[in-house]
């Protein structure tokens, strides 16, 4: 049975657009496309032009107690860092996180997008979506613009009734499920300490620490990543965020600087 | 690149940077129009008022930018009429970043900085990328000139990340004063090293008491 919505309507949508230049702003919006011969070469020279940020290092891991998410804060455009302070860990909904590798603009839209089809899933079906779902309708949209020039690297975790999920979704329209993934430009250096470090059985603190120091030593590594190393925590209650600690800061903690004895010390020179 | 039969875009220049304060947001860009090394006019705002609260200043190709205004403030008027309020800062911000991405496949050429006051009167600033991924920031600048603002802002402004936990404060301890007298300095050193950028600067402060619009001139050459 299909209701009859059309009285919910608070507005008279107006005759069809006469041309690209006043579209109906009350229909939703669609993608623009170019009018050109040659739609790959004009992807490709706009996105020069555009100059999206990207370079990153994330990071996720299922360990005995849930999900650890870790992530750094910079955007890069080409050689200019563009932003130390951009939130890498996006709030789906408070018990599922996704991360940010690639386009910064294509990422923060499509988890936007994603919250939303979450929560229309949840009123329509009274119950929580599940991570493999929300994962799998990111990775239908995507695949559907592949080819067009996005640029995501993002990775799904949550909490859901068969426990702690971990899926890696791509703007190629790949979607892997797993324990343990890293995206970005610094994830071999993150790998490295990640794939060293890592036991099923760690404690939440220990896990914490581990993707803190991964993160840590990418960022000292890769030169597209730095800012915060913020790490958060996704439990049978939700996610929760655990630490923000800038990179610079953690490098002394980690390698302290010994004050080193001075052999010769020269003698102030007095004003003559 | 702009000689290919195709190509639709135009890099018309120019600087605009924006501060938020504890209660105000400050709010500038120079007025120089130009294309490749000629001038078309030293007169050109780049600002546009979308909201009581709410202020947008775009460098890229103006072209862009005028439609992309008029997109915004035909959106505005719309929300207006159906929610009897004008739009906060905060929700212009995000009006604004589906609006870039919606052109994802043919971009606005435009670098945008919101500048404004948030529901509570603090300072906000909006800082964005060409096609809508956005952050909210203590301070910023988009443009030709912006790589020779942003180290001088981070060096004299710089205030800890908010995404450091536990938290600090994000807006900036300047007072509103001193905030313009930054701005008119800066804009002032960005013009000695940017052809682009200079003429005249537009100042737009936003505060409790309304919206304030000052001149400064700068070099003309």
């Amino acid at each position: 049975m299909k209701l009859d919505t059309s009285g919910l309507e608070s507005f008279v949508p107006l005759s069809a657009p006469i041309d690209d230049l006043c579209p109906d702003l009350s229909a939703p919006p669609t993608f623009d496309l170019p009018r050109s011969a040659d739609f790959d070469g004009f992807q490709k020279d706009a996105i020069q032009m555009v100059k999206p940020a990207k370079g990153t290092t994330t990071l996720a891991f299922i360990f005995k107690e849930g999900v650890m998410v870790a992530a750094d804060s910079r955007a890069s455009m080409g050689g200019y860092i563009s932003s130390q302070t951009v939130k890498k860990i996006i709030e789906i909904n408070p018990y599922m996180i996704g991360t940010m590798a690639g386009g910064a603009a294509d990422c923060q839209f499509w988890h936007r997008n994603l919250g939303i089809k979450c929560r229309l899933h949840e009123l329509a079906n009274k119950r929580r979506i599940s991570v493999a779902g929300a994962s799998k309708l990111l990775a239908n949209i995507l695949y559907s613009y592949r080819g067009m020039g996005l640029s995501v690297g993002t990775m799904i975790a949550g909490w859901d009734e068969t426990g702690p999920g971990l899926y890696y979704v791509d703007s190629e329209g790949g979607r892997l499920k797993g324990t343990r993934f890293s995206v970005g430009s610094g994830s071999p250096y993150a790998y490295g300490v990640l794939d060293n470090g890592y036991r099923y059985d760690m404690s939440v603190e220990e896990a914490a620490e581990l993707a803190r120091r991964a993160i840590y030593h990418a960022t000292f590594r890769d030169a597209a990543s730095g800012g915060v190393a913020s790490v958060y925590y996704v439990g049978p209650s939700g996610w929760k965020k655990l630490s923000g600690d800038d990179v610079g800061e953690l490098h002394f903690r980690y390698y302290p600087v010994a004050p080193s004895p001075t052999e010769q010390e020269m003698a102030e020179v007095s004003p003559a | 690149m702009a000689l290919s039969r195709d190509w639709m875009y135009e890099n018309n220049g120019g600087t605009c940077v924006a501060i938020a304060g504890a209660d105000y947001c400050v709010v500038a860009a120079d007025t120089r129009l130009s294309i490749g090394y000629s001038i078309y006019t030293r007169d050109y705002s780049k600002i546009c008022n979308l909201a009581e609260k709410c202020v947008l200043a775009s460098s890229g190709f103006q072209g862009d930018i005028k439609a992309l205004q008029k997109n915004l403030a035909a959106r505005h008027l719309i929300y207006q009429h159906q929610h009897n309020k004008q739009m906060s800062c905060p929700a212009m911000a995000q009006l604004l970043s589906n609006t870039l991405y919606f052109k994802r496949f043919f971009p606005y050429y435009a670098f945008n900085v919101l500048g404004g006051l948030d529901n509570e009167g603090k300072g906000c600033v909006f800082t964005y990328d060409a096609v809508g991924s956005y952050e909210r920031v203590g301070y910023s600048a988009q443009g030709s000139g912006s790589t020779l603002v942003m180290p001088i802002l981070d060096n004299q402004l710089k205030t800890p990340s908010p995404l450091l936990l536990p938290a600090r404060d994000a807006v900036t301890p300047l007072s509103e004063a001193d905030a313009v007298d930054m701005v008119k300095d800066v804009f002032a050193s960005a013009t000695e090293r940017d052809i682009y950028t200079g003429d005249k600067l537009e100042i737009v402060i936003l505060n409790a008491s309304g919206v304030r619009r000052e001149f400064i001139d700068l070099r003309k050459d």
